[in-house]
């Protein structure tokens, strides 16, 4: 079983999937001789040709409109977006077509499109380099919407992707593509897309995260333990559309919500988040519902960019004030 | 570092065969000798005019919704249709209904969609084809997708695309082409210059001669045609396919004609379009000229004229009463679709919908 990092369990899904299925296709920027500028893609021209891995012109809503075409003619387009800052050319293609063209022809054609596109902040990258805009396509039914965090998932959740018969947008968190090396059987099983994963077990508290958020929020579920707080940690993965049954449980269980997201917090997935849940579960509820978030305003440049990502001082004091409601 | 500077193809020209006074303009293709491939064109672009006249009063009657009339563009959207294979993908904007008619869209597909019902898209005979693209510009790179799919399997298909004259505004546009053209894909669009984008003109959308010329920024070769010279128009998408098939690369053709219509049925152009432009267009459109020609070619009669009317009102009669009859889509419908499988967070909100829908 290799140990790798979860750029290279994206390549690895990459490699599985397009042995296997000749109709996978990718198509991006800097994806063919260059492998792409995280390099997830390596290796696959080389591997595949240059037919079925593409460098395209730098126009993201071209590549975005081109998968369209392509995936209505029965390929299965894996496309590449560089940044989440340059994925709103794209956004029209994204919102007008690909998430509706089942839909407007009542399923006569489909678009199963992956769209990957990293993700969130932490790398020192450049203005536009670091958002994080999940909520974006979250308000777009039709899309599928995926942020893994970890090399396993990553490759079992990019395997779900690509099989999926409808677009998926794929968010990769960059300061996870190389954070740590795990184990991966490069087996060709897919996970669950729709389904939550529960990283940590514990009984009085659920948090809630995705992407490398799930990151700090177990290093601070670690250190509560000591001080006998016991969290439940779990990763949201599949963002839209989400499953509201594990995060239910799991809240109906311990009582008390806490959402860590680095994205902004005014209508971000948190905000939905909190809203099904005190629909569904208010009188479960032993604490009102809080919400660890990227404040509402603009990514700040490098400088500042780990102020404005939620670290894990302030979600245990979060969980803390949480816990003496 | 090699930056050969080529001096760029810029001549675009212009080809008419058919002109106003319906006189062939010169010798005529071969398969133009054929009097019932001539006839067939001119019975669609009959078929297509009637069919729009009877859905602009369905919605001022209240019976269908917002329509964009195709009046005065029948000859380009004939032609494009004739032209083309069963096996080729169109990309329509939402005016070209004879191309469709051409591809067996039926007058109740039609109907149907702009009647507010998605089950007017679903195409039986042509199933390939996309739908009807809303957003301006945005079908040119589904298009291209497409056309790179056929490259890709080595297919000798093409994709052809419409745009219309504002549509060459959109970035969209050029960035399929500039693909279309760095790849040599088989992708022939075709820009119906109708001179209104709405309210505004062309000479608002840009500053360049002819919106071919557009082209040749993104290494297609360009060129012009009469729109509503049926003749003509099929003759150079024909090449251009012949073209496209045999891995010879895209081609953009402008069509030129003139929107005698409003846009839509929301529309009214009086407000901004003189009414003396419109009268010297009404001399030009396609039907006088395609019939006189056949009459000289004594292929066509005021009583073959009658009877093709009539025979055309009884199928878009037909068509309406089948487009009328069709009962609405449950409310899930708008469920129906979204996935491939409804997700299980969708389930109550579907529910919601069909309880609430027999309330009213």
């Amino acid at each position: 079983m290799p140990k790798v990092t979860m750029v290279e369990a994206i390549n690895l899904a990459h490699l599985w999937e397009m042995a296997q299925d000749p109709a996978v296709v990718v198509l991006g920027e800097d994806v063919g001789v260059n492998g792409g500028v995280f390099r997830a893609t390596v290796g696959l021209q080389q591997r595949f040709g240059s037919d079925r891995v593409q460098d395209a012109p730098l126009a993201e809503g071209l590549i975005a409109g081109v998968a369209i075409g392509m995936a209505a003619q029965g390929l299965r387009p894996v496309i590449e977006i560089q940044f989440m800052g340059f994925i709103y050319p794209a956004l029209d293609q994204i919102a007008n077509h690909m998430a509706r063209l089942r839909n407007r022809t009542r399923g006569r054609l489909s678009c199963p499109v992956v769209l990957r596109v990293p993700h969130g902040g932490g790398i020192h990258a450049p203005e536009h380099h670091c958002e994080s805009l999940e909520a974006l396509l979250c308000h777009h039914p039709g899309l599928r919407v995926v942020c893994p965090s970890s090399p396993q998932r990553a490759y079992g959740l990019l395997l779900a992707a690509i099989r999926d018969p409808d677009p998926v947008m794929f968010l990769e968190p960059t300061r996870l593509y190389r954070y740590a090396k795990q184990d991966v059987s490069d087996d060709g099983q897919s996970l669950p897309l729709g389904q939550c994963f529960r990283l940590r077990e514990g009984s009085d508290v659920t948090l809630l995260s995705w992407g490398a958020m799930t990151i700090e929020t177990l290093k601070a579920a670690e250190q509560l333990a000591a001080e006998k707080i016991h969290c439940e940690v779990l990763d949201v993965a599949s963002l839209s559309p989400i499953d509201f049954e594990s995060i239910l449980d799991s809240v109906v269980k311990t009582g008390r919500l806490v959402i860590v997201h680095e994205a902004a917090r005014h209508c971000g997935v948190g905000a939905e988040i909190a809203a099904t849940v005190t629909e569904h579960a208010l009188y479960d509820l032993l604490a009102p519902i809080r919400r660890v978030t990227g404040y509402d305003t603009i990514m700040p440049l490098y400088r500042l960019e780990h102020d404005y990502i939620p670290g894990v001082e302030r979600i245990m004091d979060t969980v803390r004030a949480t816990l003496a409601d | 570092m090699n930056h050969s500077i080529t001096p760029p193809d810029t001549h675009i020209p212009y080809v008419q065969l058919l002109d106003p006074a319906g006189s062939a303009c010169g010798p005529l293709p071969a398969w133009a000798e054929d009097g019932s491939a001539l006839l067939a064109m001119y019975r669609m672009m009959v078929r297509a005019r009637v069919f729009d006249a009877k859905a602009v009063n369905l919605q001022r009657t209240g019976k269908l919704g917002t329509y964009p009339s195709c009046l005065g563009h029948e000859a380009t959207h004939v032609a494009v249709g004739a032209a083309m294979r069963a096996e080729d993908v169109l990309f329509p904007v939402y005016r070209e209904i004879a191309t469709q008619f051409w591809r067996g869209v039926t007058m109740k597909d039609v109907l149907l969609y702009w009647g507010g019902d998605e089950r007017g898209t679903l195409y039986e005979h042509s199933p390939q084809d996309f739908p009807f693209c809303v957003p301006i510009g945005s079908q040119m790179p589904h298009a291209a997708g497409a056309a790179l799919a056929f490259r890709i399997r080595a297919e000798p298909r093409c994709a052809v695309a419409y745009i219309g004259d504002g549509g060459t505004s959109q970035g969209a546009f050029y960035e399929a082409l500039n693909l279309a053209g760095v790849r040599k894909l088989p992708l022939v669009t075709i820009i119906v210059n109708n001179g209104w984008a709405i309210s505004a003109p062309v000479s608002a959308q840009t500053a360049t001669r002819t919106l071919a010329q557009k082209g040749v920024a993104a290494g297609v070769p360009g060129l012009q045609v009469d729109g509503n010279d049926v003749i003509g128009v099929r003759e150079v998408v024909t090449q251009a396919l012949v073209r496209a098939r045999s891995g010879g690369g895209p081609t953009l053709i402008e069509a030129l004609t003139y929107r005698l219509a409003d846009h839509t049925t929301s529309d009214d152009a009086s407000r901004y379009r003189p009414a003396a432009e419109v009268q010297a267009a009404q001399l030009l459109e396609p039907l006088i000229r395609t019939r006189r020609f056949l009459e000289t070619r004594g292929l066509w009669s005021e009583q073959a004229e009658s009877e093709l009317r009539r025979e055309c009102s009884a199928q878009v009669e037909q068509a309406v009463r089948d487009y009328l009859a069709t009962a609405h889509q449950d409310a899930g419908a708008m469920f129906d679709f979204l996935y491939a499988h409804l997700p299980a967070q969708l389930r109550s909100q579907r529910d919601d919908a069909r309880r609430y829908a027999a309330n009213h």
